[in-house]
């Protein structure tokens, strides 16, 4: 059990990956958006955040993820959620957020 | 009058320990027989509503406690959420409640709107009242279990 948030980023040329494993709440969320912002503000970048291993999420995170969206739209950079756990995923379904940000389609688990 | 338990905790108004409230709602709501999707569900309202009492109650001052409460019946689970802040502003907070839309631009698109929203769409019945500080009353009905409660009775050895 971890209750709190770790975050390991891979830069490959204009492809960065955010792996993260924890929760996302109100307490690591502003964590995750100080090492999510930066990235998101290089012109051209595409930013793939991995939430395989975040096994809780809540608005805070959704807050997070909003903020990095609107970034991208101003510095012409990408956003992209993939290997999202069927319940973190349902919060972007019941909030209709799953319209505007990017979210991997593939179901976890399938691998 | 109907028998429950209850249990009290109080911790600092503080985003550490909306987790440790988490853990707290997961442990009980696992005692009672809530399904695991039914826990996660009553996770995220506990923390919606323990983020809201963090963030807005004691803005002005840095001390400050959020009482939490655990009404354990038979059929449910009634939780409250009571910060005595009284800054909390709640016609703001009630204020563009509800889901994206696709007609809202992106760049008004707000980032902290979604905790009450949420809080309404997990929980069976949710109250709010505004008095003195803020106190969010949530219940989750148990009804996975009334169904399969005779089957639970014939294996209990008396």
């Amino acid at each position: 059990m971890n209750i709190n948030l770790d975050v390991e980023v891979v830069e490959e040329d204009q492809t960065i990956t955010l792996t993260l494993r924890g929760e996302i709440d109100a307490y690591t969320a502003p964590k995750l958006k100080d090492a999510l912002l930066p990235l998101t503000k290089k012109p051209g970048a595409e930013v793939i955040v991995d939430l395989e291993q975040i096994n809780y999420m809540d608005s805070t995170g959704l807050g997070v993820f909003i903020s990095a969206l609107k970034s991208t739209k101003e510095y012409d950079s990408e956003l992209k959620l993939i290997q999202l756990q069927d319940r973190v995923r349902r919060l972007f379904e019941i909030t209709s957020l799953d319209s505007i940000i990017t979210i991997e389609s593939t179901v976890r688990g399938g691998n | 009058m109907e028998n429950f338990d209850f249990v009290e905790m109080k911790v600092p108004a503080k985003p550490e320990y909306v987790g440790v409230v988490r853990l707290s709602i997961s442990g009980i709501a696992n005692r009672m027989g809530f399904s695991y999707e039914e826990i996660e569900d009553l996770k995220v309202a506990i923390s919606e509503a323990m983020t809201n009492a963090t963030t807005h109650a004691y803005k002005k001052s840095e001390e400050g406690d959020v009482t939490v409460g655990f009404g354990i019946y038979e059929n449910r689970l009634e939780v409250m959420v009571a910060d005595h802040g009284g800054s909390f502003n709640l016609s703001n907070v009630k204020e563009g409640i509800g889901p994206y839309h696709q007609s809202e631009s992106i760049e008004n698109l707000r980032e902290g709107g979604f905790g009450l929203f949420l809080i309404e769409a997990l929980m069976d019945k949710v109250e709010i009242k505004n008095d003195y500080g803020v106190i969010v009353l949530m219940t989750k009905y148990l009804y996975a279990n009334e169904v399969g409660l005779d089957d639970d009775q014939i294996s209990t050895t008396q």
